[in-house]
């Protein structure tokens, strides 16, 4: 065809093309792919589904190398969320997103619209959500910016997640100057459904209705996608790229996209998330194989004068596209009625492969489906590491690795309990409702977060985890810990892990040193995710997070679901009992490489993560799984960031029923530092019934896992007591819990002078 | 017995005093559409919590203008039980079936954690069932839940014993400290003068399920007994009479 006599004939220039984030080369195919030169809208169109938000482009070919597949996948990547199947006919529909450019610009609604963009992607899938989860990774809380970014954030997610009516169960946050002026904000939402209203963003039957739903289109967010996926500037003013949320509205959409998936009035649904109607319409459209044909000036907007440029590209929030069955397009606007909301019929499939755009009956975007969406170009980028970390990972860390005394134990314990990374979470989930829903049976705190699962007596286990310290300083290997971890944590509650989401949060990967760190990160997690039978359901990417001043952490976020047979046989976390005997399965190494303790009791990042051995991470996973369902075991708690010594002192001072002291010793040659505070892998901290020692250690014989008798918890009052490495830690077990309990609000109220 | 349960656009609490009134205590529980003026018939009605029409203007403000709220208001004023839950308290308060406000937390931030709440009144139809002086835990979740009244209208609220849950700490003591939102005398929860409308902050339809704790099912099995005893809806704005009451002794307030 003809260039279409566009209303917006904006001349196309090299620099227009380059401030729409395309290459020449990218260009170039445009060009053949139209046989003509692009409108404006059509450039619009292609910038934001080719970019790396949108179209994976850096990212593509690594992903794929990811394992996708398992029993229980229903539904793997490629849609609005992934499904497992739960069983008794349940499914879980799951995915976490990134919200981390929008939340740096402007916290309350980056957060917010972060928590919304996700729920929908839950709900299209005809999902009731049922738990919301936070990873949030903020430059040190000694400045201001990040406290103020937190601050903003924590009340974004919880506005949000508390209107709407979906708990926000657990997470993560991390403090680290890496993220100071690119913080991470990613967001995972878990949803329930009866797996027969599975729905799907699908655009099938000719002449079907295309449908507008939920809240007008807006000014707002236009060209956020192009905004995610570039470096984050100086200076310029980003607001307008920030979009505005409103959870009132996506209440009402949740309500009603619900009733009309349940009702079998649907073809296909979508969100209109990032690249809004584009992307949601030609993806749609992508995946029946089928063709699109809308006009925009059907399309229901908040103010006059909008072009089509704007209405294809503005990522206003609570909207949603639809084909609905024929002739039940009446139904489907009084269930859009019955909760006050707005529908508009804006065009139909076709089958001609083409999205194709109207603005009032004039043609002006036209563009084949399949090009667009599913042959964005991708790119096999130079990866090199920097030198500047290899130089880190080997640094000689002898002289950290005595401590003088166990005064000197004591204090550093204490540094580390008051470390924002470590300590008391309860300032940020005190401000989330967790308990909507009557489902939570194992809120925020926790290893892992545990759901009923319907009105089952069963149950699911999700943990959400990254060290990004450990994958910058061996992307691999640190990638490989991150899901271990995350595996870890959801069997420590006894349930056995299931599936994956991820979220990988890198620099800009035209830097080979940014590129080397995903590509090995990735390596990593498809090692981790094939040995522990995880598969990946789908994710995000959000690259380009970094400033003048340098790239994040590389930190790929999982998110672990795991299922649990029997809810009675849940393990709690923290010690349940005076009295009970504490073990310690795995082993303890000279390792203090990259470790909390370094960064917060001596300021330096160096040295090399933990080892991890995948076979054993998986036979722990198993006796965790092994132990809780044969109800042998009162606690179980990983031991991570901080420890051993800070594990044992968790456990303590999140005992049921306020703080316990405890009486324990390991034995060995490790070093006291490394024995305190390294942070091997694949240790846990269990607890139980001194009757149950020799069932618990034949087990972990039984998998060939080393396992310790490690001493006894006290009584209320009692002192923390634990020796290792020819020293002892013995401080005041309240005195611990205070510092554990005082250290986010401590530096959050200080400015307002709060502390309730 | 039948139990409605009012749905305002933006209500999150309904399904779970759904399944409170279902499977806590084995009665009848039905929803009640905002736009409706039918009550179906309903022996008591429960106003759930949430963020009725996102808490536009303040909250509770406008769902008070809902059609099925001039319903619920003649139910109330012939003597119909009703509850009202976080949100719903807020809307009983701004309907004027119940004195005083609620207002933001002291602290200005959203609250989301356990408390004690100490009964402080048997004689309304959702107290019936729990002993005076009760320690309870259940979850709070608000943004907006410190209760203020004026000086006048508080001392009617204490002298006609119409403070029906208070804030306490472990050992059942009212303490600044117990108090999670400034609510004037710890107060967490009141009834109307003729003790049938009850409306509190904390949510006992989330302790009301063996895995997350009773302590909050007596507040609905509290209708059932009412039942039992053949004191319905308009029959007695004294139920609680029977019960001898005794107001307890030593509030200790600021």
């Amino acid at each position: 065809m003809s260039a279409p006599a566009g209303l917006e004939t904006m001349e196309i220039t090299p620099t227009l093309v380059a401030e729409h984030g395309l290459s020449p080369t990218e260009y170039e195919r445009i060009l053949e792919i139209l046989g003509r030169e692009p409108t404006f809208p059509e450039l619009g169109v292609f910038s934001a589904m080719w970019s790396e938000h949108c179209g994976y482009k850096s990212s593509k070919p690594l992903l794929r190398t990811l394992p996708t597949e398992g029993a229980c996948v229903v539904q793997g990547p490629g849609e609005n969320a992934g499904v497992i199947d739960a069983g008794d006919g349940w499914g879980l529909a799951f995915k976490i997103e990134s919200h981390n450019h929008p939340s740096a610009v402007e916290p309350y609604q980056g957060a917010a619209t972060g928590a919304g963009g996700i729920l929908r992607d839950v709900f299209t899938m005809g999902a009731r959500p049922i738990a919301l989860f936070d990873s949030l990774h903020f430059g040190s809380l000694e400045s201001p910016r990040a406290r103020y970014l937190l601050d903003g954030v924590v009340r974004g997610v919880g506005d949000y997640g508390n209107c709407v009516g979906v708990p926000t169960v657990g997470g993560e946050a991390v403090f680290d100057p890496a993220y100071e002026r690119n913080p991470l904000i990613n967001v995972m939402c878990i949803g329930l459904l009866r797996l027969e209203e599975l729905a799907q963003g699908l655009a099938e039957g000719v002449g079907n209705a295309v449908m507008a739903v939920g809240a007008r289109t807006g000014r707002d967010g236009i060209h956020g996608a192009t905004f995610a996926s570039e470096e984050l500037d100086e200076g310029s003013d980003r607001r307008p790229q920030v979009q505005v949320g409103d959870p009132f509205t996506e209440k009402l959409l949740l309500e009603a996209s619900l009733e009309l998936i349940r009702r079998g009035l649907l073809i296909g649904i979508q969100d209109m998330g990032a690249a809004g109607l584009t992307s949601s319409a030609s993806e749609m459209a992508a995946r029946s194989g089928s063709g699109i044909d809308f006009d925009v000036a059907l399309v229901p907007t908040r103010e006059p004068g909008m072009t089509p440029y704007e209405i294809l590209l503005s990522e206003s929030q609570e909207r949603m596209l639809l084909v609905a069955r024929p002739g039940r397009e009446n139904e489907v606007e009084d269930v859009l009625a019955k909760w006050d909301l707005e529908a508009a019929i804006i065009g139909h499939v076709t089958d001609d492969g083409n999205f194709r755009v109207r603005d009032g009956g004039e043609v002006v975007v036209e563009i084949p489906v399949t090009q667009l969406v599913d042959e964005c170009p991708t790119y096999i980028r130079e990866a090199l590491e920097d030198p500047e970390v290899r130089r880190l990972r080997d640094a000689d860390l002898t002289p950290y690795q005595g401590l003088a005394s166990g005064e000197e134990a004591v204090r550093a314990l204490l540094v580390l309990l008051d470390s924002p990374s470590i300590a008391s979470r309860s300032w940020i989930y005190e401000q989330y409702d967790t308990t909507v829903g009557t489902n939570t049976i194992v809120g925020p705190g926790s290893d892992a977060a545990v759901l009923r699962l319907a009105d089952t007596d069963r149950g699911l286990a999700v943990s959400l985890d990254c060290n990004g310290r450990y994958v910058y300083l061996d992307p691999r290997r640190g990638a490989r810990i991150a899901v271990s971890e995350a595996a870890r944590n959801v069997a420590c509650s006894g349930a056995r892990p299931s599936a994956v989401t991820n979220c990988l949060n890198f620099g800009n990967p035209l830097k080979p040193a940014v590129y080397h760190q995903l590509s090995e990160a990735v390596a990593g997690l498809a090692e981790a995710c094939h040995a522990l039978g995880t598969p990946v359901t789908g994710g995000n990417v959000s690259l380009y997070n970094e400033t003048p001043e340098g790239a994040v952490y590389p930190t790929p976020v999982i998110g672990m679901l795991g299922l649990l047979d029997r809810l009675e046989r849940v393990v709690p976390s923290f010690f349940q009992a005076p009295g009970s005997a504490v073990l310690l399965i795995g082993e303890t190494r000279d390792e203090l490489g990259a470790s909390e303790f370094l960064a917060a009791c001596h300021g330096i990042v160096a040295g090399r993560p933990p080892a991890v051995d995948l076979d054993e991470a998986g036979r722990l996973v198993d006796f965790l799984v092994e132990a809780a369902s044969r109800g042998l075991l009162l606690s179980a708690h990983d031991c991570s960031d901080g420890g051993l010594a800070v594990t044992l002192a968790e456990c303590a001072i999140e005992a049921r029923g306020g703080p316990l002291g405890l009486e324990a010793e390991l034995t060995g040659r490790v070093p006291a530092a490394a024995a305190f505070f390294g942070e091997s892998q694949s240790r846990v901290v269990l607890s139980c019934n001194p009757e149950h020692v020799d069932s618990v250690k034949e087990l972990a014989g039984e998998l060939g896992l080393p396992i310790a008798s490690i001493g006894r918890v006290g009584s209320p009052g009692e002192r923390f007591r634990f020796g290792a490495g020819g020293l002892i830690i013995d401080v005041e077990i309240d005195e611990a819990a205070d510092v554990y309990r005082s250290a986010l609000p401590r530096r959050m109220e200080k400015e307002a002078g709060l502390t309730t | 017995m039948r139990i409605g349960i009012v749905r305002f656009p933006g209500s999150n609490c309904d399904q779970d005093c759904y399944r409170a009134v279902e499977e806590g205590i084995g009665a009848e529980a039905v929803y009640l559409w905002h736009k409706s003026h039918d009550l179906q018939a309903c022996d008591a009605i429960i106003l759930p919590g949430g963020f009725s029409y996102g808490d536009h203007l303040r909250a509770g403000a406008i769902a008070r203008f809902s059609p099925i709220m001039r319903e619920v208001t003649g139910f109330a004023g012939a003597g119909g039980p009703v509850l009202g839950i976080c949100n719903g308290f807020q809307i009983l308060c701004e309907a004027g079936l119940l004195p005083g406000a609620l207002v933001r937390n002291r602290s200005l931030r959203f609250r989301s954690h356990c408390v004690r709440v100490r009964v402080e009144r048997t004689d309304t139809p959702f107290t019936s069932a729990y002993g005076a002086g009760d320690v309870l835990e259940m979850p709070i979740a608000h943004g907006e839940g410190q209760y203020v009244a004026g000086g006048t209208e508080l001392r009617r609220l204490e002298d006609d014993g119409r403070v029906v849950f208070r804030y306490v700490d472990e050992r059942g003591a009212v303490t600044e400290e117990a108090n999670p939102n400034g609510s004037i005398h710890n107060i967490a929860g009141i009834c109307d003068e003729g003790r049938r409308v009850v409306g509190l902050m904390p949510h006992p339809e989330r302790a009301a399920s063996k895995l997350l704790g009773t302590d909050g099912l007596e507040v609905f099995r509290s209708l059932l007994r009412e039942a039992l005893a053949g004191t319905g809806a308009g029959s007695s704005a004294s139920a609680g009479a029977a019960h001898g009451e005794s107001e307890p002794a030593g509030v200790g307030v600021r």
